[in-house]
């Protein structure tokens, strides 16, 4: 009788801890060959352009932390147009990419909080690299991305406290990270399974290097006008050219 | 713990079979006392250290603490305490203490105990029912602490997990499988607690020696037994409410999501429902709780203070009933915590009238006590002095209810310092010295030795003034509007000025909490090496002094009592000593 | 023994003692039922400071007359006069407490607010509050839940973060705040409301407190007398920064208050 009890016990308990482990965790992929650079790879360069006027500056109200007020005037910032050229527009490979797993760089994706903004407003991240969240303000912030694949988390990293490193394990284009204490902060991530992408600077060019020669589909993805794509091929050794236009109605 | 079953040689106990033996031992309802005790002892001590946590961080929010980074490496990065640890440390302290130690240790562990000795009985009706009870209460604590590990960290809604926020995942760290680890452990605990209330109500009612009628039932079993009937009506609703919640969370229903919610600029889904609901819910639960958390105290604190005064408890029948008044109306004032949540203000209004009405027969109870003392010859041992703290201490928290019970005050103080020092006082402290006292008392009677009363002294005179020490300040700060839950306040010019106040407050926490220690170590030390306790230590006229020392298998050597008097016969003229126990003819 | 007692004796002391300290006591008030709730919360402490008095002493001369020696104790079981004394003295009491509680509650809760009051609408959201006016039109746009947009909290913006609806003219001249500024001397009508979780607006400084609850508007009038800034808290658990949730409520001159307003209405985005 002993036993019996004992093992049914057993079994309950052992199926609780079970279930409390068993969570939407890191899903990870069957592992297709690590690719190797060849020697051969081309390149990708691109200017990205905004035809139409750029819109109003709008002030940002940062008057709830005072913190945040002394640190200067903050504008939004969702659309970047400067002589024509349009910033934080997150380019990368869709698709033409051989069937292969990639290296994880070493390298962190920094994220800073500063002037209660966040500095870069649009990232890219591979799969499994690390985010950097360092806080550089006087006051706490809260970041809080709200993926609709990858995991949710929500933390809070306070005035003086050291970075936060974080990895996203699934691709998602484009993730929201916010910060609960200042609504009007956000940032951008796009997370893709390899390393071929980037984001417009303030010149609108961007570039794409290391690429094996081959065909292409390129995606330019804008917080606000959408998305556009274009097929491109890149040669050996060569830097093939990929311009994007936004313009305000989004087409 | 040995030592029980060596010096208790029962002569039922033949069975050669390991197993049955066991099984036998762990139906045993004193067997399952003891372990209720040891459970919610363990719970106390780590409630006790998430409120040093607590305080911590309310005295020196922007300190660095290395060596707890160490422990918890997440909560303290860089060594600063996260918002997210605090709140988890507040939502744990609360659930921990208010159901693993203040609904286990008076009711659970001394009931299950002294119930069936004090009315005459040789076992609960129901032990294997029992039994399961227990392992069910021990499941519920695992899992409520497994919550604290969970990837994600503790759940931070309050000991009171309002939804929205307790509803849906993203609203907060630890909202996610911490919170549902937290409702999985409460709805286990609503149904242990809910099949021991059984388990005493039917014992009480059917299993009274010859000549125990209710009338003739110590205090102590009218506070277990009322305590039961009250668990009785108010865990299935907490167990109703944890199911709902559970299923707006998994299932995509919206009892309690009223729709249109965007929580960090995510759109939630599903509508139609009331977070009102949730409210109504756990505080007709709540509100029971807690006068099911004080009754026996209440009842031990009338024994005890009948046994050391020499003297019968003043007013029995009338004790009786203001136990009976206090769990009825118990279940009328559950609104007097939404007075502000968006209730209609009508009925609080009602419920505000109910309120200040249940502080009658609470008085009224204060003064019997003030009566059983007054022209009592006082010996004043530990549990003695546990029992008369229990009532200075049951004053000073009951008397500020009156303050919160009044609707348009309550608009000044709801969510403040002054509701948490108004139900520690209450809760935290007479709730608890009616635990202490029951222990000091009962020792020598569960477990054969003494307690030193020297350190049990020592023990006392630290607490009392400590916890007053903690949290009469408490109101202090409510009254200067400090709110609750706040890992700090430094964003508030008007709190400024009760930071030296929370250092102070904090220093007597540490000192407090301290002094429990000299407790444990009292407590190990008699079960250990105290010196052999006699039958009847205390000249106690109830029952239970009249069996072995602990009691054996079936309680009472296999005769039952027969009870010729009323419970509390000390110093009754005429008679040759000065009490008369109740099986004296 | 007789340290119980006196130890008993000396915690009452020192409590009354603490309570009349003026050193930690309540916030300044300012709003026009203030002295009503803070007359009702003295003549209580009053009234429980003198009863809790009363017990704790009577608990000390319990305990300091305790018998000794061979004296026997009284054999007492009760006695219904008294109990019955006591009880209805208490019952009074608290009633009566009950009772006067209950006028204010009516006025604070139960009324409804002048016909002239200030409609503003106070929304919570983590971790920060809105404050609504509805400009010219006296009417506030709708709102659509899934145009929130807190990243363009600028003035004028739209839908922004309350997610006023672009669509609908009555939101044109909506002015949108992150302090609460009103006049002193004129009744203003609060709608609280939130966009996610459970947040309470209290303004220590007004004796106002209520909780905001999503899926509910809820209206709470008060009248502000004197000007200041004066800091509002959030006072239900709503998240991780919910002790960041701060906001100012300015009161000014009904001339400052007008131009200000005029001011906010004049620089709208068109």
């Amino acid at each position: 009788m002993f036993s019996k009890r004992a093992a049914i016990l057993f079994a309950l308990i052992s199926t609780i801890i079970f279930l409390v482990n068993c969570r939407r965790g890191d899903v990870i992929a069957p592992a297709a060959p690590l690719w190797k650079p060849a020697g051969n790879e081309g390149n990708i360069t691109g200017v990205i352009t905004f035809k139409g006027e750029a819109p109003a500056q709008r002030k940002i109200d940062k008057s709830q932390d005072s913190d945040c007020e002394k640190l200067g005037d903050s504008f939004v910032e969702d659309v970047v147009v400067i002589n024509g050229k349009l910033q934080n527009v997150f380019v990368y490979v869709k698709s033409g990419l051989p069937n292969a797993s990639f290296e994880i760089p070493a390298a962190e994706v920094v994220l800073d909080q500063k002037g209660c903004k966040y500095v870069p407003r649009v990232i890219g991240i591979q799969t499994g690299q690390t985010l950097k969240l360092t806080n550089s303000d006087p006051t706490d912030h809260n970041i809080h991305p709200t993926p609709k694949i990858n995991s949710d988390w929500n933390q809070a990293q306070l005035a003086g406290q050291g970075p936060i490193n974080r990895k996203f394990s699934r691709p998602e284009v484009m993730i929201p990270i916010k910060c609960n204490r200042h609504p009007w902060m956000i940032a951008w991530a796009g997370v893709v399974a390899h390393p071929f992408f980037a984001v417009s600077a303030s010149d609108g060019t961007f570039s794409i290097k290391g690429l094996p020669p081959g065909e292409y589909e390129l995606e330019a993805v804008h917080e606000k006008f959408g998305v556009k794509n274009l097929k491109i091929k890149v040669n050996e050794r060569t830097d093939a050219q990929a311009d994007f236009n936004f313009d305000a109605t989004g087409k | 713990m040995k030592s029980d079953y060596e010096t208790n040689e029962n002569s039922e106990t033949n069975e050669k079979r390991t197993g049955f033996r066991l099984f036998r031992n762990l139906t045993d309802h004193k067997v399952i006392g003891k372990q209720y005790f040891f459970l919610s002892l363990t719970a106390a001590l780590l409630g006790v250290f998430m409120s040093l946590l607590i305080r911590l961080r309310q005295a020196w929010p922007h300190e660095r603490w290395p060596l707890l980074e160490a422990i918890f490496p997440q909560g303290f990065r860089d060594g600063l305490m996260q918002p997210e640890f605090y709140l988890a440390m507040v939502t744990m302290h609360g659930t921990v203490m208010i159901f693993m130690v203040l609904t286990v240790a008076p009711q659970s562990a001394f009931g299950n105990y002294f119930l069936p000795i004090q009315i005459g009985a040789r076992e609960m009706v129901f032990p294997a029912l029992n039994m399961i009870s227990f392992w069910m209460t021990l499941l519920s604590f695992v899992l409520l602490l497994s919550a604290l590990f969970i990837e994600g960290g503790g759940p931070i809604g309050g000991w009171t997990f309002y939804p929205p926020l307790s509803a849906v995942a993203s609203a907060g760290p630890g909202q996610g499988m911490g919170a549902d680890l937290w409702l999985l452990s409460i709805a286990i605990f609503c149904l242990a607690s809910f099949l021991g209330a059984v388990n005493f109500i039917v014992t009480t009612l059917r299993r009274r020696a010859p000549g125990m009628f209710l009338m003739r039932m110590p205090l102590t079993c009218w506070g277990w037994f009322i305590t039961a009937l009250i668990s009785l009506l108010a865990f299935p609703v907490l167990f109703a409410a944890a199911t709902l919640l559970l299923s707006d969370r998994h299932l995509q229903t919206a009892f309690f999501n009223p729709g249109g919610l965007s929580v960090s600029g995510t759109m939630v889904p599903g509508g139609g429902g009331s977070p009102l609901l949730w409210q109504h819910l756990f505080w007709f639960f709540g509100h029971p709780e807690v006068y099911l958390a004080i009754l026996p105290g209440m009842g031990v604190v009338s024994n005890v203070l009948a046994n050391f005064a020499r003297k019968p408890v003043f007013g029995y029948r009338i004790m009786v009933f203001a136990m009976l008044a206090i769990a009825v109306f118990g279940f009328l004032l559950w609104g007097h915590h939404m007075f502000i949540s968006g209730m209609d203000p009508r009925i609080a209004i009602a419920f505000s009238l109910l309120t200040l009405v249940i502080g009658v027969p609470s008085a009224v109870k204060t003064f019997n006590w003030l009566g059983t003392l007054w022209g009592g010859r006082i010996r004043l041992t530990t549990p003695m002095l546990f029992a008369i703290g229990f009532v200075s201490l049951f004053i000073s928290g009951g008397v500020t209810g009156l303050v919160l019970g009044q609707t348009a005050l309550d608009m000044v103080f709801h969510d403040t310092y002054f509701v948490t020092g108004h139900f520690h006082l209450i809760m935290g402290v007479a709730a608890v010295f009616g635990i202490f006292a029951a222990t000091y008392y009962w020792f020598p009677k569960m477990f054969g030795r003494m307690m030193s009363e020297r350190i049990g002294k020592l023990h006392f005179w630290l607490t009392f003034i400590g916890v007053y020490a903690i949290f009469i300040p408490f109101h202090i700060m409510g009254m200067a509007g400090h709110p609750r839950r706040y890992p700090d306040s430094l964003q508030y010019e008007f709190l400024r000025g009760l930071d030296p106040l929370q250092i102070v407050i904090t220093i007597a926490a540490i000192v407090t909490a301290a002094a429990q220690l000299i407790f444990l170590f009292n407590l190990f030390m008699g079960l250990w090496r105290g010196e052999r306790a006699r039958d009847n230590p205390w000249e106690g006229t109830t029952l239970e002094w009249t069996t072995a020392t602990p009691p054996g298998r079936d309680n009472f050597a296999g005769k039952s009592p027969i009870v010729c008097r009323e419970p509390y016969q000390y110093s009754v003229p005429g008679a040759a000593k000065d009490f008369l126990m109740q099986t004296e003819p | 023994m007789r340290i119980l007692a006196i130890v008993i004796w000396i915690i009452a002391v020192a409590v009354i003692c603490l309570f009349l300290s003026p050193a930690w006591w309540l916030p300044t008030s300012v709003a026009s039922h203030s002295n009503a709730i803070d007359k009702q919360l003295k003549i209580t402490l009053v009234v429980i400071g003198i009863g809790f008095f009363i017990a704790q002493v009577a608990l000390g001369v319990a305990i300091w007359r305790s018998r000794t020696g061979e004296e026997r104790p009284v054999f007492s079981t009760g006695n219904w006069r008294i109990e019955m004394t006591w009880t209805l003295i208490v019952a009074a009491i608290f009633i009566a407490l009950a009772v006067t509680g209950q006028r204010l509650w009516d006025r604070l809760r139960l009324n409804q607010p002048p016909s002239g009051a200030i409609q503003i609408e106070v929304t919570g959201q983590q971790f920060v509050w809105h404050f609504r006016y509805p400009g010219v039109d006296g009417r506030f746009g709708t709102i659509d839940p899934k145009l929130y947009d807190d990243t363009d909290n600028s003035i004028g913006a739209r839908p922004g973060p309350l997610g006023i609806d672009p669509r609908d003219p009555a939101g044109e001249d909506d002015v949108v705040s992150s302090s609460l500024v009103v006049p002193a001397g004129r009744p203003v009508n609060l709608k609280l409301r939130s966009k996610d979780v459970i947040h309470d607006f209290f303004v220590p400084a007004l004796r106002l407190k209520h909780d905001a609850v999503p899926g509910m508007i809820i209206n709470l009038h008060f009248e502000a007398l004197k000007e200041g800034r004066y800091e509002i808290a959030c006072a239900e658990l709503c998240g991780l920064l919910h002790h960041q949730m701060r906001a100012i409520l300015d009161v000014k001159s009904q001339a400052d208050y007008e131009s200000w307003y005029e001011e906010r209405l004049r620089n709208k985005r068109k």
